[in-house]
């Protein structure tokens, strides 16, 4: 391919005058490939520094004047490795919070670790024989490393309380900060009173506990998007653009603009929404609309990015995305959708909801009652403040994110990659599964139906001329090609192709063209090609194919006591097939993408919670809004950005595990919840009483946090990784 | 006890010097590539051949 290519956008100029570009690579499996990879690119010309990130499989290049991103593309590609560039503000944003993130972590280690030293110092020489001096002393120095400490590793919590305040709602994040304020407070206090007592270390441990959780979380999560931003970058979508000379320049869907003209070669997909200008042609639509009938094209037609190009080379002009009826429409019901979603609740904050006032409730009675009991003040508020530091949520703040930690890493080696926070617990209350057909049932790519008893040899050929075709039927052909393409092939538009071979004429394309009788071996539901060899006739059928796995679970989702549907754009005559062969009983043809949404709000009406599984962007709007939603990596790029997971490989099985894996952590956050109730029952009449001293309320916070993160370890058991990824991502893409 | 007048601040010195290559080190990214620094040490890279 001479044409050339513009990957100017992804282009970045820094400070030195050097450009800059961050690429996905698929295909790194080992550590020779860093040396592979690094020194090849370096050897190109202009390349000044190239390294790559083992991590994420991303490489990221610096040239000068003489480089050239094509050549780093075209480099890699020699070496044997799939490369796309890309720009991810998202992550970087992410990777800046997550640095952000372990700072305050680092800091409140360092800040606990040696504050502790001088709590036990106090705890021990309290019970012989310290001097009041040497505690003082003691004390001041805790509290000059803990409240710079303190005001520096707590604004992850204090921003976040402050945000949940001024908008009027309760997070975990309000008793946190309440808690911690007052306990240094008082702690200062107390230490100028010179009174045996201060929570230094308590305040200081706690920040640390709750920023490893919230460090992991993040982590979890961004690692997640990272591999989801390289499957995406990998589509290296890129569409022919005619400059202004007429000569196609291969440029990044990214870089298109309204107005400019794009060409399609046939079998291509369509790289932006617009309009034919020039060209014949028909168009599968099958990922936009999921119906599998190709539709015919003349100018002036509208075609959605996405769409699989016929037989003939098309020109179209780019239109705004919004000024599509079908893209528009999937716009607008995707935003009523997400606006009726916006009602979920997080069950930690719902636990804060309940708890925070709770607890602030319990700290006030305490300090009135011992008032009242004829304590004296400072007695009274000193129990009110243990009671706040007792009770501040270490436990209940970490049992849910724990548990999401490690149920999103088991799913990740399941091949699901999970994309909302909230996800698993929105899944664990699912008890209705409704699935897209096309692409989601079935696989992205079609099957063959070869009539019973043709010599393989026939196929073959067949394969071999079905090269020299760009119709999308002649390419599935064609993966049974044995050999290179035939010479002196001649394409006869809208009919076939046809070669001379060893004296006799093979011809592939409708069934007149090669004057073969409709067959009766076929439903009706299957696209037909037909092929001749001399005397030899026969007609190969292409269909949808199940994925492979697809009816086990299908049975093992049943087993659960989960009903299932089907709702397709599909026709009734595609849709019927599979879902008798699934035996699901509930399966609608020809839904639109407002039909999905009515039939998804009619089920949650009925009070049921809807799994949506769908990869079609006519499926986007239904994702949105149903329950919680699943999408596999081959669908459509709008579609899988509002998936609340997307999911790798031909098998349908990581939806088993996603459910599964659910159900597990479901129960145990529920556990967790139950363990840091228990733990305050325990733990809040000490503390109500007065009996709780610092060392106490140390033991007591250090215990129940450990106990709900050894809890929520049991979370990662399962998930095999074996099964999911009998393909690679990228193939599964290409495909 | 006045011994601990010299102790304590050294203790605290040592630590924070800690939190400063930790801070050091997070900043010169050595944290980005956990996967790749396991695996890059076993290059020869270094070897004249």
């Amino acid at each position: 391919m001479a044409e050339a290519v513009d990957y100017s956008i992804f282009v970045a100029k820094d400070d030195d005058g050097l450009s800059q570009m961050s690429l996905a690579i698929d295909g790194i499996d080992c550590a020779a490939c860093i040396a592979d990879i690094e020194q090849g690119v370096k050897a190109l010309p202009g390349v000044v520094r190239a390294r790559l990130n083992y991590t994420t499989h991303r490489l990221s290049v610096a040239w000068s004047a003489e480089g050239s991103p094509a050549e780093v593309v075209d480099k890699l590609e020699q070496l044997g490795y799939r490369a796309h560039p890309f720009t991810g503000r998202v992550e970087e944003e992410e990777a800046r919070r997550a640095q952000w993130l372990l700072r305050c972590l680092g800091v409140a280690g360092f800040a606990t670790m040696n504050v502790m030293l001088l709590s036990i110092s106090v705890w021990s020489g309290n019970v012989t024989d310290i001097t009041p001096e040497t505690r003082d002393f003691f004390h001041w120095i805790s509290a000059l490393i803990a409240l710079p400490a303190a005001a520096y590793a707590g604004q992850p919590f204090f921003q976040s309380a402050l945000r949940a305040v001024r908008s009027g709602k309760l997070n975990m994040d309000v008793p946190i900060t309440i808690g911690v304020s007052l306990a240094l407070a008082m702690s200062v206090f107390e230490t100028a009173m010179s009174q045996p007592h201060a929570y230094f270390d308590s305040a200081l441990m706690l920040l640390f506990f709750l920023l490893a959780g919230r460090y992991l979380d993040h982590e979890a999560r961004r690692r997640t998007r990272a591999m989801a931003g390289n499957i995406a970058a990998l589509r290296g979508e890129m569409a022919h653009r005619l400059d202004a000379a007429g000569t196609p320049v291969r440029v990044p869907v990214q870089a298109l603009v309204p107005g400019d003209v794009i060409l399609v070669a046939p079998g291509e997909r369509v790289g932006a929404d617009g309009r034919v200008v020039a060209g014949l042609s028909s168009i599968d639509e099958s990922l936009v609309t999921g119906e599998t009938l190709p539709r015919a094209l003349k100018p002036g037609a509208e075609v959605f990015a996405g769409s699989l190009n016929g037989e003939g080379a098309l020109q179209v002009e780019v239109t705004a995305g919004g000024q599509n009826t079908l893209v528009d429409e999937v716009q607008r019901l995707l935003d009523g959708a997400l606006a009726a979603r916006g009602g979920y609740m997080r069950l930690a904050d719902r636990a804060a909801r309940l708890y925070a006032p709770m607890v602030h409730l319990t700290a006030l009675l305490s300090l009135v009652g011992w008032l009242i009991a004829g304590a004296s003040l400072h007695t009274a508020v000193m129990i009110a403040v243990a009671v706040l530091i007792i009770t501040c949520p270490c436990a209940l703040a970490l049992a849910v994110p724990a548990v999401q930690v490690t149920a999103t890493g088991r799913l990740f080696r399941a091949g699901l990659l999970v994309n909302a926070g909230d996800m698993l617990e929105r899944l664990a209350e699912v008890d209705t599964v409704v699935f897209d057909k096309t692409g989601t049932l079935t696989l992205p790519d079609p099957r063959l139906r070869l009539p019973p008893g043709v010599a393989p040899g026939l196929v073959a050929l067949a394969g071999q001329l079905a090269l020299s075709s760009h119709h999308p039927l002649a390419r599935v052909v064609a993966t049974r090609a044995t050999g290179g393409p035939l010479a002196d092939v001649t394409e006869v538009s809208g009919q076939g192709v046809t070669a001379q071979v060893n004296g006799q004429e093979a011809r592939l394309g409708s069934l007149a063209f090669c004057a073969v009788a409709p067959p009766d071996h076929l439903p009706s539901d299957v696209s037909l090609i037909a092929f001749r060899y001399g005397m030899h006739g026969f007609v190969i059928g292409v269909e949808q194919a199940l994925r492979p796995d697809a009816k086990d679970v299908v049975e093992a989702l049943r087993a659960r006591g989960l009903g299932l549907r089907i709702l397709s754009g599909d026709r009734a005559e595609a849709v019927a097939p599979v879902a008798a062969e699934l035996g699901i009983a509930d399966a609608k043809a020809g839904m639109k993408p407002a039909d999905k949404i009515a039939a998804l709000e009619a089920l949650k009406a009925a009070g049921h919670k809807v799994l949506m599984v769908g990869d079609g962007l006519n499926d986007a709007p239904a994702l949105a809004a149903a329950t919680v939603s699943l999408s596999p990596a081959s669908g459509a790029a709008v579609t899988q950005a509002h998936a609340d997971a997307v999911f790798l490989g031909r098998r349908l099985r990581p939806v088993q595990a996603a459910v599964e894996g659910a159900g597990v952590a479901a129960r145990l956050m529920r556990q967790n919840l139950g363990l840091a109730v228990v733990y305050n029952i325990i733990a809040v009449p000490l503390a109500i009483a007065g009996v709780v001293t610092p060392l106490i309320a140390a033991l007591a916070m250090s215990g129940s946090s450990i106990l709900v993160t050894v809890n929520a370890l049991r979370a990662a058991r399962g998930g095999r990784k074996d099964e999911a990824t009998d393909a690679t991502p990228a193939q599964e893409v290409l495909a | 006890m006045n011994v601990l007048v010299f102790l304590i601040p050294t203790a605290l010195l040592l630590g924070f010097i800690g939190l400063l290559a930790f801070l050091w080190s997070l900043k010169s990214g050595q944290y980005d590539d956990l996967d790749g620094a396991a695996v890059r040490i076993l290059q020869d890279d270094d070897l004249k051949t």
